[in-house]
């Protein structure tokens, strides 16, 4: 007997059994180890007498929070304050997604620039925000731009287009009237026609027919664009900011002191990031590129629209993927100034109502969900460039 | 735009205007860009010089200088945390030139340095003649390394290290906490960039080797393990660090036995363990991918077991030609130990914050927060400047 078991151990064992053997071990040994958590947990919710369920999302929430994009009180329910609070993290995600690639884009251009200043320039500022915390960089920002400044009166004024007080930003912002509608069907339907017109190609003649018509038409929305604004009939108006009689700013584009801090910190410390991997990125293209670019008789720019960016945006999508995903989960920094994010919300409503179980399961489904949805979508764009679509 | 490595002609002897001209005026848009960089560098430039002149009070460094560095640890126990040094740079000393061998450079630079901190401490002070005597001590580590690798060059000393580097930390660890003979110092007391470095350099090593576990996992063949080993990663991946430390800090002890309650210093580098290895687990496997299959067939045919063909011939490689990425997660991981101060550790961000809040330093973010900054700045900066250093020792990409 024992021999038996001896030789089918340790050599007559088919490997079928020790691959089986060892994932039914892993699995028990995962399975035993949640069973002993969700003991643990059961026991100690009854030990602090509380219970499971997201029952309490109904409740009233009673606190306030600093701003919101949808009207929110403190009588509104906690569920209506976790939306608000993914709104936040939503509008500020948004803006810091588009700012930083910009930002980031131009930098990373700036770092393979012929211009000695502006490489080494680009040099430096990567070099000093990769090196710190972001955490630090908010603290900074918000200290230095917001804190320190005294309350009441704005202490920038840049009359009509920018005031910067202690409690946030104005800015003079474009704004629609209210014709604007009869504007947006127009170009709609222009732009429309233009599409059909541009895949179906009724005419002979080829590209340069198209781009001929395609450059027309944008032309004449251009040119009645400005023959609106020449008679005052234009869809689009200014919202300046003003100074009235206390010294309060009214009117303009009025950010909050917390957003603003968070949205500079957050563009400005990801597209650090995102110059390295462009520039990294435009090195990669095989010299023979640039090389034969240059022997085409291509000027600079043009070499680089055409030839060695299209190829260095291959290699650009797949790390500028993480880069905007780090800049989606790096919001929920927003805690630590105050801004009411998703994050933030969460640990109120879990400070208020102990529920750890719940609100950090919600939290992390949501978070989980962004990142696969942005996850998701570059990767579309990806399969797109790599097929050689767009360019 | 210059053309990535090219081979340029001849170099030529430029004069300062020929430069110039090449560099910074080559064109018109080239010259628009030079002024608008020369306008924002003279703005900038002058809003520093004028804050440093007229407003900046470095009162609030100075006073704080040693919060900054331990926090609030006990004055009476100051001479355990010399010993820590000590231990600390002495190990680094003589695992630097295992692994890189030593210039001459590096060593006059530390005997100058503890020559000019000795002189100032014939001036008076205790802490420039210990600072010098640790630089002298950092001399001794490094020519002792020197020795040891010339002496018996085949020696395995890479592998040698981890056993020198745990025995050193084991070390520290009952030196910072005490116990056994020693006053104990509660983990409360444990701040500032002592408590960062500590964090960061116990997380990196615990969260090393759980990373490789799992790149291992996700590439096995069998399929339970390699799905939840993808769970764990793309799953940790997709959640915020600050999420994950919370959950870390909340979620914890509400799963373990009420008897058994971890410290919080304990359960924030359980979160950065966790959280890093799944990005570690990453860089690995993208290092064992590059290995071309060949190399395991080829141990295979030379009949080395499974374990041997991994920890011989596939790791080795794939771990080197990962370095820069590991390294980047390391200073990753350093830069995110900040993020613990949400948490109430009282590290070195919080500890800045906390001095804010004194009385007399009110309204002093600038000086407080480029100080904090600068620090983490040479840490970071210097191990990145270490890593270039090992990987042109290693050759990385090179083979």
């Amino acid at each position: 007997m024992m021999r038996l078991l001896l030789k089918f151990f340790c050599r007559g064992c088919p490997p079928w059994v020790w691959r089986w053997g060892t994932q039914v071990l892993v699995l028990i040994l995962v399975v035993w180890m949640g069973a002993y958590g969700w003991t643990n947990l059961v026991y100690n919710l009854q030990r602090l007498n509380l219970s499971l369920g997201f029952g309490f999302l109904q409740n009233q929430a009673g606190f306030n929070l600093g701003e919101a994009p949808i009207a929110f009180s403190s009588t509104d329910s906690y569920a209506w304050a976790f939306w608000v609070g993914w709104l936040n993290s939503l509008r500020v995600i948004g803006a810091g997604l588009i700012l930083t690639t910009l930002l980031g884009v131009l930098l990373g251009l700036a770092g393979v620039a012929q211009n000695w200043l502006a490489r080494n320039l680009a040099l430096v500022y990567v070099e000093v925000i990769r090196n710190t915390p972001l955490l630090l960089q908010l603290f900074f920002l918000y200290g230095v731009l917001f804190l320190s400044l005294p309350p009441g009166a704005p202490a920038i004024q840049w009359v009509g287009w920018l005031y910067l007080s202690h409690q946030g930003v104005s800015l003079r912002s474009l704004v629609f009237l209210p014709g604007a509608w009869v504007w947006g069907l127009w170009g709609m339907l222009g732009l429309g026609t233009l599409l059909v017109l541009w895949k179906w190609q009724p005419w002979p003649g080829g590209v340069g027919m198209r781009k001929l018509v395609a450059g027309g038409a944008i032309a004449t929305l251009i040119a009645t664009l400005i023959a609106a604004f020449l008679t005052g009939h234009s869809p689009l108006g200014w919202d300046a900011p003003y100074l009235d009689p206390n010294q309060q700013v009214q009117g303009g584009l009025s950010l909050s002191a917390e957003f603003v801090a968070l949205l500079l910190g957050l563009t400005l410390h990801t597209a650090a990031f995102i110059a390295e991997i462009v520039r990294g990125s435009l090195l990669a293209v095989p010299r023979g590129q640039w090389e034969a670019a240059t022997a085409l008789g291509l000027k600079p720019r043009l070499r680089m629209r055409l030839v060695i960016f299209p190829q260095a945006l291959r290699i650009i999508v797949p790390p500028l993927t993480s880069q905007y995903l780090n800049l989606a989960k790096n919001s929920s920094l927003a805690i630590a100034i105050g801004y009411p994010d998703l994050y933030a919300v969460a640990t109120t409503t879990l400070n208020q109502t102990g529920r750890a179980v719940e609100v950090v399961g919600l939290l992390m489904t949501v978070y989980l969900s962004l990142s696969l949805l942005i996850a998701g979508g570059m990767n579309l764009l990806n399969r797109q460039i790599q097929r050689g679509g767009v360019a | 735009m210059i053309s990535p490595g090219a081979q340029r002609p001849t170099q030529r002897q430029l004069t300062v205007s020929q430069w110039l001209g090449q560099n910074l005026f080559a064109t018109w848009s080239n010259t628009l860009l030079t002024l608008v960089c020369l306008a924002g560098l003279g703005l900038v430039g002058g809003m520093i010089c004028r804050w440093l002149l007229l407003y900046a009070d470095l009162a609030v460094i100075s006073t704080n200088l040693r919060l900054f560095w331990v926090g609030r640890y006990p004055l009476a126990q100051t001479w355990r945390l010399w010993g820590i040094l000590t231990i600390a740079s002495g190990t680094l000393a003589i695992s630097w030139t295992l692994l890189v061998s030593l210039q001459r450079r590096t060593l006059m630079a530390w005997i100058a340095l503890g020559l000019v901190n000795g002189a100032f401490s014939l001036a008076g002070g205790l802490t420039w003649g210990i600072i010098s005597g640790l630089c002298l001590w950092i001399v001794g580590g490094l020519s002792l390394g020197q020795f040891l690798r010339h002496r018996h060059p085949t020696l395995p000393w890479l592998w040698l290290l981890p056993v020198q580097w745990v025995l050193a930390l084991v070390t520290t660890l009952w030196l910072l906490g005490g116990g056994w003979g020693l006053t104990p110092v509660s983990t409360a007391f444990w701040n500032g960039l002592l408590l960062t470095v500590l964090l960061a350099v116990i997380s990196i090593g615990l969260s090393f080797p759980l990373g490789i576990l799992l790149a291992l996992g996700r590439r096995s063949s069998l399929p339970v393990i390699r799905g939840l080993c993808v769970i764990y990663i793309e799953g940790m991946r997709g959640l915020p660090l600050i999420g994950v430390l919370f959950m870390a800090q909340v979620m914890v002890p509400l799963v373990l036995p009420p008897s058994m309650q971890l410290d919080q210093v304990l359960r924030g580098i359980i979160g950065l363990t966790l959280f890093s290895a799944a990005y570690l687990a990453e860089n690995v496997r993208g290092g064992l991918q590059s290995i071309p299959p060949g190399q395991t067939e080829a141990a295979q045919a030379l009949g080395l077991s499974a374990p041997l063909v991994l920890g011989l011939i596939v790791l080795p490689q794939a771990l080197r030609a990962v370095i820069p990425a590991l390294v980047g997660q390391f200073i990753g991981l350093f830069k995110d130990t900040s993020l613990l101060a949400i948490v109430g550790l009282v590290e070195l961000t919080r500890m800045g914050r906390s001095i804010l809040a004194q009385p007399q330093f009110q309204g002093r973010y600038l000086e407080v927060y480029l100080f904090t900054g600068l620090i983490y700045w040479i840490c970071c900066y210097g191990l990145s400047m270490g890593s270039r250093r090992i990987e042109a020792i290693l050759k990385v990409g090179q083979r």
